[in-house]
């Protein structure tokens, strides 16, 4: 079992993430983060999904979605293949803020984004390990609410979505 | 410009038309009843089968669509019309049967308010289609079916659905109709790659003992004489799946037989004594494999397949051609050096004879009392028209029915494979024969399966659909029964059958019927029922706890293959 990330290139049709989705569920497999957006060429989208699986059973889900009528091109990449991103959003009441918090703030290049009578919101960009260690860290000071995008990512290999347009 | 608007419902009869179908399989309800009363316009130029239950309606398209090469057309209404059509729409999708299907919906404003007779149709058939959408208005009537038709009947062939409003039927739109060649993301056309060629060719000559096994992909890719100008030239032996029986004449001097659960001892047991191992337009179905840890390990395997997905998906293979097996057959009986290979032929031929003294015997011409399914089937034979097209249902008569029919010709077998959908076998004969009234359509059917669709005798009552029906009745639900009784301590936890009086009913059909249990009735009752004019049902009273062998039992190797 790894982590890999699935790349899908697709046609903005109605039902498509529905018709990617089904192909984890008939098989057991959960998704670990998932997002989508349109890509550079107006009219196509890109999915990524985040999924830890043996590379065999990847190599048939990649398959299968690529078989979807309506997917230009589907391919997986491991960790190291691809260039990727998270971000993450905490909120800490204005009770709980001292002197120890700034410091936090600077060791992990977090920032605050805004500032609420009641209420400040930090903002971090990073890999899930380290989105996930200051998570830990503010758990001790009194954290109200937590959120973590899926993973933006772009692979390393030199390959553009052109390519694959015909 | 106001002349050139005509209403969506008519859109859709006249895109069916321009499409090439001709004949409709379907049942009216309210959502679709617009296209209905576009029907009644267009009844010269496009049939239409009032089924008596939207199974039916989709098992008919899907015989017609089987025994045509065509894409099979099936009409329905919203909720309930549309949900009846599933079972057959996860049928057609395994085996890789075009159809296209239509739904009627909701208007479009009343779309998830739980309107009545309204159901998620896109929704509920997406696993089981190869494609579907959902049009709202009229004027994206016929680029969608243009679209449908496209998809369905290209590349690995399927079901598709389109899920229409009724407001779309009911608005006036523009008849804007482009036959659909092709968009970016799906291609349809595969180029071969000549190194695999190359390289499957030099791995073929080396060979001592290749063997090839053949399945559907052969007959939906017309690729029956490439197929045959293959073996012909490499003297290879063959052996076919359930549905790609008929690609192969039975009588060609390399055909070995039929693989899988319940085929034949040779084909099965010689998989793991192979060189090589050809595979063309089959997907190493788990019944065809059998434990697929201790499957083929010593052979080298090459697989010819046009769907990507199928390539190594259960079975690994050294080399694969991807594409059309009529252009890589084509190539590869190019590339590769005449051949004979009689010593490794023989060796079929000698198991083979071991079968026949172990079952064959048993099963055509059997010392019991009791009629066997197999001796029915072999009297079919006698009588049969080389291109008489056999449909059955599931179960042991199913299994039966394949192993000693003689099939000399393409799109002749028509059964549900990949599903095992009881049901199947009333309908879709229907289906078969409506594609052509003059060719003999022989469906084999258990008491089991045919109650499960019975009421379409009404459908054959209605069209004179001149199907003749057998009905092998054993007075259990046979296959079932078998593995009680194999697996299960003979504990036969509800698989007996209290049946009704078949003959009656299909008499109350106006179907001409017979019963026989007698033996010595058999051989007149089959010629008087091939030789009828008009639909006719014949009941056969057959031995109660006959099993269907050789077998290869779930979890066992090809090679353990049982005779008894």
């Amino acid at each position: 079992m790894k982590r890999y990330t699935i790349f899908v290139i697709t046609e903005n049709f109605i039902g498509i993430l529905n018709r990617i989705t089904i192909i984890f569920t008939r098989r057991g497999i959960n998704i670990d983060a998932l997002t989508a957006s349109e890509s550079r060429i107006e009219g196509i989208h890109r999915i990524t999904i985040e999924v830890t699986a043996s590379e065999d059973s990847v190599i048939q889900l990649v398959n299968q979605i690529e078989k979807i009528i309506d997917v230009i091109k589907a391919f997986y990449h491991e960790d190291d293949g691809v260039v990727y991103q998270e971000i993450a959003l905490y909120k800490i009441p204005v009770s709980k803020l001292d002197g120890g918090l700034e410091k936090i703030i600077r060791q992990h290049n977090a920032k605050i984004i805004a500032a609420e009578p009641d209420f400040v919101v930090l903002e971090l960009s990073g890999h899930k390990e380290q989105t996930q260690e200051l998570l830990e860290i503010l758990k001790g000071y009194g954290l109200l609410e937590f959120a973590r995008s899926g993973r933006v990512a772009v692979a390393k290999r030199m390959h553009t979505i052109d390519s694959y347009v015909k | 410009m106001k002349d050139l608007m005509i209403r969506g419902a008519d859109i859709v009869v006249k895109t069916l038309i321009e499409e090439n179908a001709e004949i409709i399989f379907g049942y009216p309800g309210g959502a679709i009843m617009p296209v209905y009363d576009a029907l009644y316009d267009y009844h010269d130029k496009i049939k239409h089968v009032l089924t008596r239950h939207e199974q039916g309606a989709i098992h008919a398209a899907q015989g017609y669509a089987r025994v045509s090469g065509k894409v099979g057309v099936c009409l329905a209404t919203s909720g309930p019309g549309a949900t009846n059509l599933i079972t057959g729409l996860a049928d057609a999708l395994i085996d890789s049967t075009p159809l296209v299907c239509i739904t009627g919906q909701v208007a479009a404003h009343l779309l998830g308010t739980d309107a009545f007779q309204e159901t998620d149709m896109v929704g509920i058939s997406m696993p089981c289609t190869k494609w579907n959408i959902q049009v709202r208005s009229a004027e994206e009537i016929a680029p969608a079916i243009a679209k449908a038709f496209f998809i369905a009947r290209s590349g690995r062939p399927g079901p598709v659905l389109i899920d229409i409003t009724k407001n779309a039927q009911t608005d006036f739109g523009e008849f804007n109709y482009v036959p659909c060649l092709g968009f970016r993301s799906y291609q349809t056309k595969i180029e071969i790659n000549r190194d695999d060629v190359q390289k499957a060719a030099e791995v073929i000559d080396a060979a001592e003992r290749p063997y090839v096994l053949f399945g559907q992909g052969v007959v939906l890719g017309k690729a029956e004489t490439e197929f045959k100008a293959f073996l012909d030239k490499t003297g290879i032996p063959a052996a076919s799946t359930l549905l790609g029986s008929g690609a192969l004449p039975q009588d060609h001097p390399n055909f070995v037989g039929k693989l899988g659960m319940h085929g034949n001892y040779a084909p099965n047991l010689l998989t793991n004594q192979c060189d090589v191992l050809i595979a063309v337009g089959m997907r190493f179905d788990d019944r065809v494999t059998g434990d697929v840890k201790r499957y083929a390990k010593q052979a080298k395997i090459i697989h010819l397949e046009l769907d990507p997905a199928e390539i190594s998906k259960t079975v690994k293979s050294h080399y694969s051609i991807l594409g059309d097996c009529k252009d890589s057959l084509a190539l590869l009986t190019e590339a590769v050096s005449q051949n004979s290979h009689e010593e490794w032929l023989e060796k079929f031929r000698e198991l083979e004879r071991e079968e026949n003294a172990a079952v064959v015997q048993h099963d055509i011409t059997p010392t019991k009392v009791g009629l066997t399914m197999g001796e029915v089937i072999h009297q079919v034979n006698q009588y049969k028209a080389d291109d008489a097209v056999l449909v059955t249902d599931v179960g042991q008569h199913q299994m039966i029915a394949w192993r000693y029919f003689n099939y000399k010709k393409s799109r002749t077998q028509v059964t549900s494979g990949g599903l095992g959908t009881m049901g199947f076998a009333l309908p879709a004969a229907l289906g078969a024969q409506m594609f052509d009234f003059s060719r003999q359509v022989v469906c084999v059917v258990g008491d089991g399966g045919i109650q499960m669709t019975i009421q379409e005798f009404g459908t054959i009552m209605q069209t004179k659909a001149p199907v003749k029906v057998i009905l092998l009745n054993n007075n259990y639900l046979g296959m079932v029964r078998q593995w009680q009784q194999m697996f299960f301590d003979k504990r036969y936890s509800f698989t007996e059958l209290d049946n009704p009086d078949f003959v009656k009913i299909a008499e109350a059909y106006g179907i001409k019927s017979q019963k026989i249990s007698d033996r010595s009735d058999l051989n007149e009752a089959i010629e008087d029922m091939l030789i009828h004019d008009g639909p006719y049902f014949l009941e056969v009273v057959v031995e109660k706890e006959d099993n269907v062998f050789p077998m290869i039992a779930t979890g066992c190797s090809v090679e353990e293959v049982r005779l008894s």
